[in-house]
């Protein structure tokens, strides 16, 4: 077979593929420009003439800072309700706040803290340093995280000399590397650990804060956030964290000096499950504290609050108290009520009013805003004059209102924190920027890389003989431009059309979990419905009228009809069934409201109920036994587990060995960590050692399947009399001008013979019956392409497994079955509309099975628990074998892609199966149409057909990976139109960004994964070769 | 003999019509408060029964019922018996196929279950009417060359017809517009009921056109 050009063909598609991602992934995702100017002392920001310039020399109101960042405080956690009478784990566990504003009112306050979207914590930490708004492509950087180059509040503080001490999360050193007066970074990668962290700031806080070593003092907790990844807010342990945090701040707040200000404060909320990263108001909303021993509040709590503080504004107001310039290009306001209303008397400790405050915020939002309306022309210049001209005024007023002397008028302050707001939001606005160009011939690429796999699947024949007659070539291309017209119309492309048009509509991407699952539902009953239409499904036998001329040549016995529509409809019922089961295990997006996600989504050790644990334990064991034992099963009715080469090795051994790895695995990690403390040296051992002996076994499997991929057993009594020269009656052998061609054209017929017969054989095995047949030889040859491959697709399901939460198992048995099924529909729809075997059909595989195959894919993306948001990554896939975490960043992004794209990549490996599947399914075809209707020999040569015809073959794989392509691409290309044509729609960040990331990187999954099972596949063909080649020396194949 | 049954075929389908129409109408006459979306269940039982009603009078009334091979009457009480059955399974099956298409499983079954009673009273009561009771028959009417008259095409076109139209129903459900119409199972049952008007009307039009292509084996 012609591996080569398939291969490289496949290759150039998937590149010109990845070329179109590209150029639209980056015109559409730009990020904002950076503005590398700081912020000095000399700014004139205050009214000309009145003061000559820096203010950092002015005494500020406050020497120093305590800033108590806890990840994931969100303002629920802070609230206190006394009538509360039975609060849930994490309701008033810090009642320290609610004492402190309810008694000492001027000193202290608490407001929700509302973070901007992408709510994860680097972000944060950029946001309320710098003041700016972070943008979309940050997202990505969570993992390695560079320094801040942006002007920021720890660059200020450095200087003006304020000695800044930092411990805690180690995102903050790798963000501001070698900026801090002294740091004590600890690792924040390790999810499960809830106290490392805040047990190393303890040790060292106290000692530090009653030192004088220190004008800032930066510390950031981590153990709610971790609580609430491992076992979400709703549990005892985040209860003992939130209390260990307000003895926390009791302790600091004793410890506080008259001019030290301490801020509280959560970067970001959490969901109910304890994820964050979104932009649900549960994720955005954490909560601030401000408090002073002396006070802080010129005036009592009043109408004119803030209900909620956008988290921007920490920035300038930290900054203009504790006199150190407004970072360059923040964008907050000022937090109006911690600065009086006038100016106070000149001894008082230097407060600015609120007016000045403001004031100097305006300007340096002003100046910002020119700088970076000449670096970037993103910001719509109809708002920009309108912003200029409303500043211009203002300043005008204000100087006036200045040199006037007399008290400026309070319409002046509402607006200029009106023209801050609508700089704001004018920005928020305008921040995704998009590159028209690069967007438009991305898509360009994807749409012609598309139209390239619809002519290549069509084409594929003609391409592949490509050294044939130059006559025929252009006539076929024709021929199939003619049917590619037409052939768009056929129901599965517009199933396909239906599913690409429902990318552009946010509802039908909140809802695609079901949505595919309609789409893939309908299409699969379209195929009896179909073959009923053509009169196929029913034996023609019952009404002979109508059975002479007008039915196609009945090619299969009625009893063969009827049992072949038997299958079809059992394993539709079977598809389905599977279909409505795997609806159980959708996770929830929070769009969703009144969604519950799937209980089989938490680990084990979240479940407290013992009984419901072992439940679930018993389940996934169960499952995965069944995966193993269908597998085994399959394999072994089709005579692959009787040779010794490494892929039976595999799949005697290694695959059961995986499983009971995977096993030991999930009973170690439900164990809960208090239970057994005497063997907690022991567990943690098995967490590392299991998963990782797991990888080991999986890729020794892996190697083995690759390295010797035959499955085929020849028995050595008379595999010798094959190669020794007694060969029964060798009708070739008289014809000695013969080619070696022929000869093998003879040859090979004899082994498919003997080979059918070891299969017929393998079914009725039982003692010595073997020997009343005719003597065997080959087992397994007429699966020898597909078993690899579904060994290949067994193992890979196992390990991805392995990153899976241990409920995800029964949606594995579910995808296993619903494979099955779907390889059960095709081949009986094939062989019922009798296209097999039949010159025209070569092994072609129709869009039918192809699309339901793709749509299978992205159900089963939803049926893992994956959604396409970023809120819903299973990070825990990152720990599995490394509880303690990563050095490198390559490792947890490959796992937690695994993790991921697990049912793309499965699907798309096993692609190949659906060109495999009806050839395999013959045998049992033929075989009952042999005992109505005589034996025919040829019959039973499953896969050896394509070894017959190699043309066909290559021709039908390159169409098959073609069409899938296809498929995927199209999607691909929907989801990014999606993406351009609403790029100002309000659910643009939150629903079609993602999606179009997720269908981009699903793509990228699918292809590498799909060239891999062509690959397998080639790779099989070569060793087939070798052992006919071995068989009969002197025949060149 | 074609003018005659294809204007045989559209009267009744004018009088199936007027059925649907006058159910909708009447209870809103007789009954306060009654509107397709408020009260929509009330709406979909009068028009099921309407549509079975009417059909069965005139199928039966111009004798189109596939032909009993006995005339006793114990064999017409036992097809009658039998035809009550098979409508009540077909019930349960569209019931089982509504919710596997991803329908409330228990909180809204009564409505599933209506919206199942409507689509037996669109396709599998005139299956019953044309057919009757046998399975066989009406597996073979859905293929190709299955159909022998004039209303074996024509049951084709309408229940189709009525199928895809409530396939289309559930397409606006996850919509956000929050429209009347898209609650379960306003749209679907809407979009059965207007493929099977479309059906109606499309039915014996499109065999007025093709009729010379139309070619049936005798029964």
């Amino acid at each position: 077979m012609k591996g080569l050009p398939v291969l490289s063909l496949l290759l150039w598609v998937c590149a010109l593929y990845f070329v179109g991602i590209y150029l639209f992934v980056g015109g559409f995702l730009l990020v904002r420009l950076e503005v590398n100017r700081t912020s000095t002392c000399g700014d004139v920001l205050q009214p000309a003439g009145e003061e000559p310039a820096d203010f950092c020399r002015a005494q500020p109101r406050f020497r120093r800072a305590v800033l108590l960042i806890i990840d994931a405080l969100k303002i629920d956690f802070a609230r206190f309700d006394p009538n509360n009478t039975a609060p849930r784990p994490f309701e008033n566990k810090l009642p320290v706040l609610e004492e402190s504003v309810s008694v000492r009112p001027s000193h202290s306050r608490l407001y929700p803290f509302r973070a901007d979207p992408p709510t994860t914590t680097m972000q944060r930490i950029k946001g309320f340093t710098t003041g700016s708004l972070p943008t979309f492509v940050d997202v990505g950087n969570n993992f390695a995280s560079s320094a801040i180059l942006e002007d920021n509040l720890i660059h200020q503080f450095g200087q003006v000399g304020k000695r800044v001490v930092f411990m805690g999360d180690d995102t903050w050193e790798s963000l501001f590397p070698k900026r801090f007066h002294r740091s004590l970074p600890f690792p924040s990668f390790n999810v499960k650990d809830l106290h490392t962290v805040d047990d190393g700031i303890l040790q060292h806080l106290y000692a530090t804060m009653v030192g004088d070593d220190w004008d800032v003092l930066v510390a950031h907790f981590l153990g709610v956030d971790h609580c609430g990844h491992r076992f979400g807010p709703d549990h005892p342990a985040m209860a003992d964290k939130l209390t260990q945090m307000d003895g926390v701040i009791r302790s600091v707040m004793a410890r506080l000096q008259n001019d030290t200000l301490l801020v509280v404060m959560g970067d970001h909320g959490m969901t109910d499950s304890g994820d964050h990263g979104g932009e649900s108001q549960k994720e955005t909303d954490a909560a601030i504290f401000l408090y002073s021993p002396s006070p802080l509040f010129p005036a009592p709590p009043s109408q004119s609050e803030p209900d909620v503080v956008p988290q921007t504004d920490l920035v300038p107001t930290l900054a203009l108290l504790l006199g150190v310039p407004i970072p360059y290009s923040s964008v907050g306001q000022v937090l109006l009520p911690l600065f009086p209303s006038h100016r106070q008397t000149e001894g008082a400790a230097g407060g600015l009013s609120q007016l000045e405050a403001l004031w100097i915020n305006a300007k340096q939002v002003n100046r910002f805003l020119e700088t970076y309306s000449g670096m970037a022309k993103d910001i719509p210049a109809d708002s920009l004059t309108r912003l200029k001209s409303e500043f211009s005024r203002l300043s005008s007023e204000y100087l006036a209102a200045v040199r006037g002397g007399g008290p400026a008028s309070p319409q002046l302050a509402a607006r200029l924190q009106a023209y801050l707001t609508s700089v704001r939001d004018t920005c928020r606005a305008t921040w995704a920027r998009f590159s028209p160009g690069k967007m438009a011939a991305g898509l360009a690429v994807l749409a012609l890389a598309c139209l390239l796999c619809l002519t290549l699947s069509e084409l594929s024949l003609v391409l592949i003989r490509g050294d044939g007659p130059g006559l025929r070539g252009p006539a076929a291309a024709a021929l199939s431009a003619g049917g590619c017209g037409l052939g768009l119309l056929v129901p599965p492309l517009l199933v396909l059309l239906l599913r690409c048009a429902s990318l552009l509509s946010d509802s039908y991407v909140i809802a695609e979990g079901r949505a595919v699952t309609f789409l893939l539902l309908s299409l699969a009953l379209y195929v009896p419905v179909h073959l009923n239409w053509d009169g196929l499904l029913m034996p023609p036998g019952h009404d002979p009228l109508k059975a002479a001329g007008l039915l196609p040549s009945a090619a299969l016995s009625p009893s063969a009809v009827r049992r072949e529509s038997g299958t079809l409809l059992a394993c539709l019922g079977l598809l389905v069934g599977s279909l409505y089961l795997s609806l159980a295990f959708h996770g929830c997006r929070e769009e969703q409201g009144s969604c519950q996600p799937s209980h089989f989504l938490s680990p084990l050790s979240r479940l407290q109920d013992n009984q419901l644990k072992n439940l679930h334990y018993v389940l996934s064991v169960c499952s995965l036994g069944s995966w193993t034992y269908l597998l085994r099963r399959c394999l072994r009715h089709y005579g692959n587990l009787n040779s010794s080469g490494g892929a039976v090795f595999a799949a005697r051994w290694l695959l059961p060995l995986l499983c009971v790895c995977l096993v030991l695995h999930w009973a170690v990690s439900a164990t809960p960590e208090d239970s057994f403390r005497n063997l907690s040296e022991l567990i943690s051992l098995a967490q590392r050692a299991l998963p990782r002996a797991a990888y080991c076994l999986l890729g020794l499997g892996l190697l083995l399947v690759w390295v010797d991929p035959l499955t085929v057993f020849v028995k050595t009594r008379t595999a010798a009399t094959v190669r020794g020269p007694s060969l029964p009656p060798p009708r070739y052998r008289a014809s000695t001008g013969i080619s070696p061609q022929a000869e093998l054209h003879h040859l090979i017929p004899q082994i498919y013979q003997r080979m059918r017969l070891s299969l017929d054989d393998s079914e009725l095995r039982g003692g010595g019956e073997a020997g009343s047949r005719p003597a065997v030889e080959a087992y397994g040859l007429g699966t020898v392409y597909s078993a690899p491959l579904l060994l290949l697709c067994g193992l890979l399901g196992v390990g991805l497994l392995l990153l899976h939460p241990e409920g995800m198992a029964l949606s594995f048995l579910l995808l296993l079955l619903e494979t099955g099924a779907l390889l059960h529909i095709h081949a009986s729809s094939t062989a019922l509309s009798g296209l097999h075997g039949t010159p025209a059909g070569g092994f072609n595989v129709p869009w039918t099975p192809v699309v339901l195959w793709s749509l299978a894919a992205s159900q089963f993306f939803h049926a893992t628990g994956h959604l396409p948001t970023f809120t819903s990554i299973q990070w825990t896939a990152a720990f599995v074998g490394f509880p303690d975490g990563h050095t490198g960043t390559a490792l947890p992004a490959t796992l937690v892609a695994l993790n991921t794209f697990a049912s793309h990549i499965l699907f798309a490996v096993g692609c190949p199966l659906l060109l495999f599947w009806p050839l395999v399914r013959e045998v049992g075809g033929s075989r009952g149409g042999g005992r109505a209707c005589g034996e025919e020999g040829e019959d039973a040569v499953m896969e050896m057909r394509l070894r017959e015809n190699p043309q066909q073959f290559a021709s039908a794989l390159l169409q098959l990976s073609a069409r899938y392509l296809f498929v995927e691409g199209t999607q691909v290309f929907a989801s990014a139109c999606a993406a351009a044509l609403l790029r100002r729609h309000l659910m643009v960040w939150k629903v079609f960004a993602p999606k179009l990331m997720f269908e981009a990187s699903g793509f990228l999954a699918s292809s590498v994964s799909l060239l891999l099972g062509v690959t397998l596949v080639l790779r099989v063909d070569v060793a087939v070769s070798r052992w006919f080649k071995m068989l009969v020396p002197d025949a060149s194949r | 003999m074609w003018d005659h049954e294809i204007r045989a075929m559209a009267s009744t389908h004018a009088i199936i019509a007027a059925s649907v129409f006058m159910a909708t109408v009447v209870p809103a006459v007789l009954v306060p408060g009654f509107s397709v979306y408020g009260s929509h269940l009330l709406w979909l039982y009068s028009v099921s029964g309407a549509v079975t009603a009417v059909s069965v009078a005139v199928f039966w009334l111009l004798g189109i019922t596939a032909p009993a091979k006995k005339h006793t009457l114990g064999y017409k009480l036992s097809r009658l018996f039998r035809s009550c059955v098979y409508f009540f399974l077909s019930c349960l099956f569209f019931h089982t196929v509504v919710v596997l298409y991803g329908a409330p499983l228990i909180e809204s079954a009564l409505e599933t279950f209506s919206l199942a009673v409507l689509l037996t009273s669109l396709t599998t009561l005139r299956c019953l009417c044309v057919l009757g009771p046998s399975v066989q028959a009406w597996i073979r009417v859905f293929s190709r060359h299955g159909a022998m008259s004039v209303w074996d095409t024509c049951l084709q076109i309408t229940v189709a017809c009525t199928a895809f139209g409530a396939w289309l129903g559930a397409f606006p459900i996850p919509l956000d517009w929050d429209r009347p119409w898209q609650v379960w199972p306003v749209s679907c049952s809407l979009g059965a009921m207007i493929g099977f008007l479309t059906g109606l009307v499309g039915a014996p039009a499109w065999i007025h056109y093709h009729r010379k292509q139309l070619t049936y084996k005798c029964k």
